[in-house]
């Protein structure tokens, strides 16, 4: 039996789960990332120990997922909004592998810049 | 010869029951361009009479024999068995999301509930002695209406829809595409009464487009279109005051 | 009435979603700038404190995303855990509080 249901198995579901899972994801970052930035004020010395711990490789990875993530989310709720405002046209699963494509594409820049 | 056509027989596991019920595995024999409505057939027919399901013309119009077959679902006079199984197992289950009456049959009745909810019953305007309704049907409108007016009512779209699984008040896309035909039928006289009734909290806003009725439609309709026309036109109405 | 807040609310998430999109895409592009060679509070705050069009973007996004972020919240809320309306409602307006609190106290620390 494969992990997925046979009628969940066509690329616009995929496309919702990741849209989905991106977002839970980001709302959950959110609140953490605004306290951390908070922690600039004055001359950012609290900031700068906390930039420190970032250094580490696996703070990293999770830095470029979350960029993934990010992207992933625009380009995925980019092609809903075009689905539901622009003529219909019954390629979604173009847009949806642009989308993927565009996400991957910004996870691989950070990381090489990251690193 | 395919691999599928080597298989002399094939199993088949039917559900049999009610919404408690059990898998009865059975042995068929393997034909040439078998139909899954022929399995189910032969199944009753000659392995066990007391087997339930239904089916009205088997050659694809009625949309009766829908049923969930490996997990899609599909009307099974249309699905032939070496589309669907190249292994020579196929699983027969009742539609998802319907209640179950006995084995393959299930209760349809909230599927057209829900249809009379969503208001989707075209609303006439007083006869105009003088002759026919002018529909124009290269206009927009009639374009909109036409893309998604074959709707037989066979259900899959509605078993096929997570939210109808996630959300049980949800009005579903037949329902949903079926009031888009009329908010764009120039001859309905409450095109925003169609709207006010798909715009509440388990209508067209639940949709998140993720085409699960598009993708298994078996008239290639596309509700998922529909319901974004909805959301479309449904926002306008609100702005101008008309919901 | 609840049926005039579902296409409100699906409105804001439109209209916020289409505010959000440049934004992200100008935020993408400057972490990936900013990331080379790595990272400073120096750095930052020398790239926040030198033009007022910064303070004022990341203002918008606070505002957008707070919303954006509240709405969607509320809907997987509903679909995917027992919580209806009043629960998910709160939730999600907590939520919207919490990012536009903390948002504009990053905002402040970085102007």
């Amino acid at each position: 039996m494969s992990v997925i249901a046979a009628h969940r198995n066509h690329p616009t579901y995929w496309a919702f789960l990741l849209h989905r899972i991106s977002g839970l994801a980001l709302v959950i970052f959110l609140p953490i990332h605004l306290y951390v930035l908070s922690m600039a004020v004055g001359d950012g010395a609290r900031l700068d120990a906390f930039l420190d711990w970032t250094q580490r490789p696996l703070v990293k990875l999770a830095e470029v997922v979350l960029v993934v993530l990010l992207a992933l989310h625009m380009a995925g709720g980019l092609r809903l909004l075009a689905v539901e405002f622009l003529p219909w046209r019954d390629s979604q699963k173009t847009l949806a592998a642009f989308a993927g494509a565009f996400a991957v594409g910004a996870g691989i820049l950070y990381f090489l810049n990251v690193v | 010869m395919t691999a599928a056509e080597t298989n002399k027989t094939l199993k088949v596991d039917i559900w049999r029951g009610g919404d408690d019920g059990y898998y009865q595995s059975f042995t068929v024999p393997h034909e040439k361009s078998q139909t899954i409505l022929d399995v189910v057939t032969y199944v009753q027919r000659k392995l066990d009479p007391t087997l339930s399901y239904r089916f009205s013309c088997r050659v694809g119009m009625c949309g009766s024999c829908a049923m969930t077959v490996n997990g899609s679902p599909r009307w099974t006079c249309r699905t032939h068995v070496d589309r669907v199984s190249g292994d020579g197992y196929i699983k027969i289950e009742p539609l998802r999301n319907f209640p179950r009456v006995k084995d393959l049959a299930v209760d349809m009745t909230v599927f057209f509930d829900k249809w009379r909810d969503a208001n989707a019953q075209f609303v006439p305007t007083e006869p105009d002695l003088d002759g026919f309704a002018q529909v124009d049907p290269n206009s927009s409108e009639r374009k909109e209406a036409s893309a998604a007016i074959e709707c037989i009512g066979c259900g899959i779209c509605y078993a096929a829809c997570d939210l109808v699984s996630w959300n049980p008040d949800y009005l579903g896309p037949a329902a949903l595409n079926r009031a888009w035909t009329l908010v764009n039928d120039v001859r309905d006289a409450d095109p925003n009464g169609h709207l006010k009734a798909v715009a509440g909290d388990a209508g067209c806003h639940a949709c998140h487009s993720q085409q699960g009725c598009t993708s298994h439609c078996p008239k290639s309709l596309s509700p998922t279109a529909s319901i974004a026309g909805l959301k479309r036109n449904s926002f306008v109405a609100l702005l101008k005051g008309k919901l | 009435m609840s049926g005039r807040l579902e296409i409100w609310l699906f409105v804001f998430q439109r209209l916020s979603a289409i505010v959000l999109a440049p934004l992200v895409l100008v935020h993408l592009v400057t972490m990936i700038y900013a990331v080379q060679g790595g990272l400073s509070a120096a750095e930052i705050l020398n790239r926040t404190q030198s033009n007022a069009i910064w303070p004022v973007l990341y203002g918008i996004f606070i505002v957008a995303v707070a919303i954006h972020g509240a709405i969607g919240l509320r809907t997987i809320l509903r679909e995917m855990t027992p919580l209806q309306d009043k629960g998910s409602g709160v939730i999600a307006v907590l939520f919207c509080a919490l990012v536009l609190i903390l948002g504009y106290r990053a905002v402040g620390a970085i102007a």
